[in-house]
C-alpha cells in the first residue's frame, strides 16, 4: 500500500527528519508541537538532541548525568511547549531548559568547585594572569589528541558552574552574547564578564599544561614539535 | 604619532577588555590603545595570544556526538520510538 504524503506536518516531518533533512520551517514545527503532533516532537528531538547532549555533557562532566539532563530537557519541552512564546528561537529555549536543569542538578549535588589552582583574582573579580609562558603550539595546525581533550575537559569541569555554562554556550555552542545572556537569564554585560573570567581561568589551566609539556620535552632532549 | 608609555597599570586595564578585543567587539579607539600597548608589552602579547588559542582550542570539533544508545533511550523515554526508524517512509503518491 502506498501512502500519500500530504502537507500534514506529521507525515512531512517523519518523511524529512527521520531520513535526515533539516528543512522543516521552525514556525511550522512550533505550531505542530503546540497542536500536540507527536511526529513534530520527534523532529524537534532529532534536530536538537545532539546539541543539547553536548551542552549537558560539558556542563555535567558525566555521561550518565548528561543523559538525564537530556531526557529531562525534552520531557519538559514536550510538556510545556505551549508556554513557548517564540521570543527566542526554539534552540535557545531548549538550551535554557537544559542549562537550568543542569545547573539545578549541580547545585543539588553541591559539587565542590575546585578552583583552577587559585588563579589570582583582583579586587574587582577580574582574573589576573599568573602564567606568562608562550605555549609554542598552534591550535590551527594540529588536531587535538586525547590527552589534550582530557585536560580541556578537566579545565572546564574545574570552572565555577555559572562561568562554565556561559563558556559552553558562547564559545563551544557558538551562541551570540545576547542569546547566551537570554539563555542564562542575565544581562549581556554580565554574560561578557562571565565569559571573560571563564576564558582567563581556562587559559591559566592550559598554560600550565603546555608549560609542563615543554619542560618534559626539554628534559628528554627531544625535538619539540610543539605538539603535546 | 602617539607615543606609548608602558606601565603595569596599563596591563591591568587591558585585562578586562581582552575578550571583547579578541571577539572584535571593542570600539576602534580602544583597539588602537590596546595595540599600542601590545607593541610594547611582551607579557600582554603572550596573554592575548594564549587567550585566543584557548578559545580556538575549545572551538575545534569535538568528535563525540549523541551516542545511538542514548538517542534510543531518549526516544523511549518520550514514547517516540516509532519515529526513530531510519528508513524513509513510503514513496509519495501524488495521484492517490
Amino acid at each position: 500500500m502506498r501512502i500519500r504524503v500530504t502537507k500534514s506536518l506529521s507525515l512531512a516531518s517523519e518523511q524529512e527528519e527521520v531520513v535526515g533533512s533539516n528543512d522543516l520551517d521552525e514556525q511550522a514545527l512550533v505550531a505542530a508541537l503546540k497542536a500536540g503532533d507527536r511526529a513534530a516532537c520527534a523532529v524537534m528531538v532529532k534536530r536538537f538532541s545532539p546539541r543539547i547532549y553536548r551542552v549537558a555533557l560539558k556542563l555535567m562532566g558525566d555521561p550518565d548525568e548528561a543523559e538525564e539532563v537530556l531526557q529531562e530537557t525534552f520531557i519538559s519541552a514536550c510538556q510545556h511547549v505551549r508556554d513557548f512564546e517564540g521570543r527566542s528561537s526554539l534552540g535557545t529555549w531548549l538550551y535554557r531548559i537544559a542549562t537550568n536543569a543542569g545547573l539545578m542538578r549541580l547545585r543539588r549535588r553541591k559539587l565542590e568547585t575546585v578552583s583552577i589552582d587559585d588563579p589570582v583574582e583582583l579586587e574587582d573579580g577580574e582574573v589576573a594572569p599568573r602564567q606568562l609562558i608562550d605555549w609554542g603550539w598552534n591550535p590551527e595546525k594540529h588536531a587535538l589528541n586525547e590527552e589534550l581533550r582530557r585536560v580541556m575537559d578537566e579545565a572546564i569541569a574545574a570552572l565555577p558552574e555559572t562561568l562554565r555554562a556561559t563558556f559552553i554556550l558562547r564559545d563551544i555552542e557558538g551562541l551570540s552574547t545576547a542569546e547566551t545572556a537570554e539563555t542564562l537569564g542575565i544581562s549581556e554585560s554580565a554574560a561578557k564578564v562571565r565569559l571573560h573570567r571563564a576564558r582567563m581561568r581556562l587559559r591559566e589551566y592550559l598554560t600550565e599544561y603546555f608549560a609542563a609539556h615543554r619542560a618534559s620535552v626539554a628534559e628528554r632532549g627531544d625535538h619539540d614539535d610543539a605538539r603535546p | 604619532m602617539m607615543t606609548h608609555v608602558h606601565s603595569h597599570e596599563d596591563c591591568r586595564q587591558l585585562l578586562g577588555m581582552l575578550s571583547d578585543y579578541i571577539d572584535g567587539e571593542l570600539e576602534a579607539r580602544l583597539c588602537e590603545e590596546i595595540e599600542a600597548h601590545l607593541a610594547d608589552c611582551e607579557n600582554c602579547r603572550i596573554v592575548i595570544d594564549t587567550l585566543r588559542k584557548t578559545v580556538l582550542l575549545y572551538q575545534m570539533p569535538d568528535p563525540p556526538e549523541l551516542p545511538e544508545d542514548v538517542e534510543l533511550r531518549l526516544f523511549k523515554a518520550l514514547d517516540l520510538e516509532p519515529y526513530l526508524r531510519k528508513e524513509p517512509l513510503a514513496e509519495p503518491d501524488e495521484d492517490a
